[in-house]
């Protein structure tokens, strides 16, 4: 048992699930990651199970204290995913979420590169029947936008490790570093699946068209999967704390004036990302734990967003700022919860995000990295800002819209109630998350100077926003949507296809229809010769048949004699 | 060593041999079957232990009645006899249990026990065939088996296999006859007919036109016998109009027995001469299995008759195994020998699925398998399996053949055959596929929507068979170590 991937318990269980009745199947999905969370603790630090195959030695299972914080919380996200999903009976999603949830957790475990790029091409295609089960021919097309980026970065992947198998003649995964050609092509690999600059609109594209439960499970794995994979093989990559605080930066902007909330958190998603590979970037000891714990916490209360927007939408069908307003008389519980997660991803003291948050911040000053320190810092303001204020003011006060519903389902609270109580605990009794960090922690939260200078800018940025609000400075949320650098492939691209197409398109129409009719003539002469009333598959007179005899034996002879 | 021991190789023949006549004796469609049934069982327990015996004990040669030889009858078995031997017999024991209920739908009662009495001499003369080491012997047991099979193929109630029993009568006999004359050619020139003997005699006149001709006639005749394009003609309406049980026991063993004389012939009686290639018959060999490998394929794909349409995708695969031996080396030769036993399995099988839709539905027709997928669950599902198997899909036996064919013809260094294989592999896809998509995307026609599935008595061996087609398609660690054990005697160690 013990020489067993983790991730293999969520795959081979999800292929039983379509054996089970229903009411045996909602049981079994939540004892699942149970499981695969006792079996994680269980397993030994320096752990390797090898196989050999194809002349290459897989490592198959690689237990060390960087995989196993990964382990223990994608696990942790299965079980509020499957909780939060209690209620759904789509067996598409019931199958899928557990294999994309192993998968992530299989390939944190993964030791060798070749067992990584499976688990990689798995989460990117067990994950697109999260969106695809929205079942609408928008979520269709999104989700094949989705998955030609994600097996894309696959095979990139792929590529990467080839040459990499081929310069070094190992496809052990260790430090990879930027140096070489393939160090770049993995670093692409991973930098799509992280959604770097650039290469992030599949996520703001996705994420929001999942069903309500998809969502919450999407958010957990794939990003944070490719976080795990640049601390093992990037650590100390300078160009990644650039990146990282673009990331941190940029999404602010489209962020703040996006009216789907649900493209908000995805926006914000990418915003705490950002924090993440800043902390690779820098390298450290203090960074690394620090990037480490924000992707566990971020886990948490990202989820927990996800899963009180969520629960809003299942009530009212809708997630539009503009739409939404005045629920928390109906639903106090998620109105309590979604707050809880928004303290936690503005990092307020005695919540999640700031024990962990200010650890890569601790660790980018002291690096002496001041300029980026200040990006994070503006970055973190404006997360309070957008996140903090913005989704739970617009959706459960701001002007009443008149909506009254009913409370979320017990499973929904459930969920939440957990999720909401883990990042609290997390905040207040730190050190049971820096015990399983990959490194010993050094290092006190909850310092004067620390909680000082985090309530300041929360403070003024509360401020702002008051202002922005009272003046009606603030932009007020619009339907729309919003064009990112999406607007490439989605606008213009279209537009010179139309141009070109047109072109092409003659061009193309007046080859295919001689290449069909080519086709169509061989066809049609293979059915002359070899068809049901043809000569070759037809009776055959005794005679005719005696004569082929002949032919063949003269053959043979001719052949034999000269 | 014991009385079995000992007899071991002629009491494999014999025991088949004995018992058909008292079918007839018996009379009763049931007493038949049940006596049919018990001698296919022994003899299938015969045969493993002759299997056992080979592998542990080497060959095992047998001077019939005690005439030594050349001038008495020898029987000898090596791994690939055995293996031969093997197929036969498990497959005869397999089918039995599924022909009762089968025939009793498809042939009048009064015919049953001839039915049984036929099968059973059939299995004794393949048997024979598989064993023997006396050349006009084999021509003995070879007439044996065709005779039967001309009577099975012509019991049943449909008129048109009349015609083509006949047909199959006069294209056999003239198979038979040009091996009979080969022989003859032979005996003239060194004065004997047995195989180890005529082995050591015939590079002495290996020069002679005689010699030449000989064997240019049993290859003719033998590839008559076992279909080799463009020899095949007789084959898709025998076993198309054939009763389903019988066509599923000819299907699987009469073409790979015959295969495997050949490869007695060639590469033992003529071995030590190498006539595929001192008489430049490699190339025109290969050009043969090639077409047929696509010519087969592709008359296949346009078979409204399922039967047929295997019938055909028979001719096919006779072409990758005649490929295999006719390539020369050891892997590609196990190839072929690997691919009689893979595709007497997945063969089998798909005729047993026609045999469980004639019994529920009276026809094999492509348009009434219409939601097949429905009405009959487990009898499609079985025929989706056997379909992989027959495309070549990793994990069943049809994939551990095209993986030694396409290995043994890429170590020969020719790769557009390698590449060829593959090509034909895609033909295999398409007429499959075609099977399928009736079977599971079509809606069955009015009032065919609530059929039932087929009897387990049909449905249980056709499972058995399928379990072996995975079986061996993912352990091939049996089958892969005797078919080259036996490839690699016949090729180093004919002397």
């Amino acid at each position: 048992m013990s020489s067993l991937n983790p991730g293999l318990i969520l795959i081979i269980g999800a292929v039983l699930v379509p054996l089970m009745p229903h009411a045996l199947r909602r049981w079994y999905l939540l004892v699942l990651p149970l499981i695969g969370l006792a079996h994680v603790y269980g397993l030994e630090n320096g752990t390797s199970v090898t196989m050999d195959a194809f002349g290459m030695t897989l490592e198959l299972l690689r237990v060390d204290a960087l995989a196993k914080v990964w382990g223990y919380i994608f696990n942790i996200a299965a079980y509020l995913a499957m909780l939060f999903a209690w209620h759904d009976k789509d067996i598409m999603q019931q199958v899928s979420a557990p294999i994309y949830a192993g998968a992530a957790i299989g390939a944190v475990f993964a030791g060798d590169l070749v067992t990584l790029f499976v688990y990689w091409e798995l989460t990117a295609i067990s994950s697109v029947f999260l969106i695809w089960a929205t079942r609408t021919e928008r979520a269709f097309k999104t989700g094949m936008r989705y998955l030609l980026i994600q097996v894309g970065s696959g095979v990139i992947l792929l590529s990467g490790v080839l040459v990499w198998y081929h310069d070094t003649g190992s496809i052990s995964f260790g430090h990879i570093g930027i140096e070489s050609l393939a160090g770049k092509l993995i670093l692409l690999a991973f930098g799509i699946k992280c959604a770097f600059p650039l290469l992030h609109n599949w996520l703001q594209d996705s994420y929001p068209e999942a069903t309500i439960t998809g969502t919450v499970v999407l958010s957990a794995f794939t990003t944070k999967l490719a976080v795990y994979a640049l601390a093992r093989g990037y650590a100390g990559t300078e160009i990644l704390i650039y990146i990282g605080a673009t990331m941190a930066a940029f999404p602010i902007f489209y962020a703040v004036i996006e009216n789907d909330l649900r493209k908000v958190l995805a926006y914000s998603l990418n915003n705490q990302l950002g924090f993440m590979v800043v902390g690779i970037g820098v390298g450290t000891e203090l960074a690394l734990n620090g990037a480490a714990a924000h992707a566990f916490n971020h886990i948490l209360y990202k989820a927990l967003l996800f899963m009180s927007i969520g629960a809003v939408l299942y009530r009212t069908g809708t997630c539009k700022a503009s739409d939404l307003g005045g629920l928390y008389k109906s639903m106090p519980w998620t109105t309590g919860f979604c707050v809880v997660g928004a303290a936690s991803i503005s990092a307020f003291p005695l919540f999640a995000g700031f024990v962990s948050k200010s650890m890569i911040l601790s660790a980018v000053a002291g690096d002496g990295r001041w300029f980026v320190w200040g990006v994070l810092l503006f970055a973190s303001a404006s997360v309070f800002h957008y996140v903090g204020i913005k989704v739970p003011y617009f959706a459960f006060f701001a002007k009443d819209s008149g909506r009254r519903v009913q409370e979320a389902p017990w499973n929904m609270l459930a969920a939440m109630a957990i999720t909401a109580f883990l990042c609290i605990f997390v905040g207040v009794y730190p050190k049971a998350l820096y015990d399983i960090l990959p490194f010993p922690v050094d290092y006190a939260p909850y310092t004067v100077a620390h909680v000082i200078t985090q309530m300041q800018m929360l403070m003024f940025s509360a401020l702002a926003f008051i202002i922005l609000t009272i003046y009606k400075i603030y932009p007020t949320p619009i339907k729309s949507i919003n064009l990112d650098t999406d607007w490439f492939y989605r606008r213009l691209a279209p537009a010179v296809i139309r141009v070109l197409g047109r072109w092409i398109g003659e061009i193309d129409r007046m080859l295919r229809v001689e290449t069909l009719s080519v086709l169509r003539d061989i066809i049609a002469s293979v059915e002359r010769q070899y068809g049901a009333r043809s000569n070759m598959s037809g009776t055959l007179q005794v005679g005719t048949m005696v004569l082929i005899v002949a032919g063949v034996l003269l053959l043979f002879l001719l052949a034999s004699f000269f | 060593m014991s009385f079995i021991e000992t007899h071991i190789s002629v009491l494999v023949v014999i025991v088949p041999l004995i018992a058909a006549p008292f079918c007839i004796l018996l009379r009763n469609s049931v007493t038949a079957w049940a006596w049919a049934t018990v001698v296919c069982l022994v003899t299938m327990a015969l045969a493993v232990q002759l299997l056992q015996q080979v592998w542990l004990g080497g060959t095992i040669s047998y001077d019939l009645g005690n005439w030594p030889g050349p001038w008495g009858i020898v029987y000898r078995v090596d791994e690939l006899g055995a293996f031969v031997v093997l197929i036969v017999a498990a497959l005869a024991a397999i089918v039995l249990p599924y022909a009762k209920t089968s025939i009793e739908r498809e042939i009048p009662k009064e015919r049953h026990y001839l039915v049984y009495c036929m099968l059973l001499l059939c299995i004794a003369g393949l048997l024979g065939m598989a064993v023997t080491s006396d050349a006009f012997n084999l021509f003995v047991f070879l007439e044996i088996s065709s005779l039967a099979t001309y009577v099975l193929v012509g019991i049943g109630q449909d008129r048109r296999a009349l015609t083509a029993a006949l047909r199959y009568l006069i294209l056999g006999t003239l198979g038979a006859t040009f091996y009979v004359i080969g022989i003859g050619m032979l005996y003239q020139m060194t004065g004997s007919l047995n195989m180890t003997d005529l082995a050591t005699l015939l590079p002495a006149v290996q020069d002679t036109r005689t010699v030449h001709a000989a064997l240019a006639f049993i290859v003719v005749g033998f590839g008559l016998k076992l279909a080799m394009f463009p020899l095949h003609f007789w084959l898709p309406n025998a076993y198309t109009f054939a009763p389903s049980a019988v066509t599923v026991f000819l299907a699987a063993t009469a073409t790979k027995v015959a295969i495997y004389s050949l490869i007695r012939l060639i590469f033992t009686v003529f071995g030590d001469i190498e006539p595929l290639e001192t008489y430049n018959l490699r190339f025109a060999v290969i050009i043969l299995a090639v077409a047929g490998m696509f010519a087969g394929s592709l008359m296949a794909i346009f078979q409204t008759n399922i039967k047929r349409m295997l019938a055909y995708s028979s001719v096919a695969q006779v072409g990758y195994m005649i490929l295999g031996i006719s390539i020369g080396n050891a892997l590609a030769m196990a190839g072929g020998i690997i691919h009689m036993f893979n595709h007497a399995l997945m063969k089998g099988a798909l005729f047993m699925v026609m045999g469980c839709v004639m019994y529920m539905l009276g026809s094999v027709k492509l348009e009434d398998m219409a939601g097949l997928g429905k009405r009959m669950p487990f009898t499609a599902a079985a025929f989706v399996a056997g379909g992989f198997s027959l495309i070549g899909v990793p994990l069943t036996v049809g994939f551990v053949s095209k993986f030694y064919l396409v290995q043994g013809a890429l170590l020969a260094g020719w790769w557009p055959i390698a590449l060829l294989i593959m090509l034909s592999s895609l033909l295999a896809i398409i007429y499959v596929w075609r099977v399928v998509e009736m079977m599971y995307f079509r809606s069955p026609a009015i009032g065919h929507g609530q059929m039932t599935e087929a009897p387990m008595t049909l449905l249980i061996p056709t499972y058995v068979l399928l379990a072996a087609v995975f079986w061996f398609g993912i352990d091939a660690t049996f089958t892969g170590d005797l078919a080259m054990a036996a490839a690699e005697s016949l090729l180093g160690g004919s002397k």
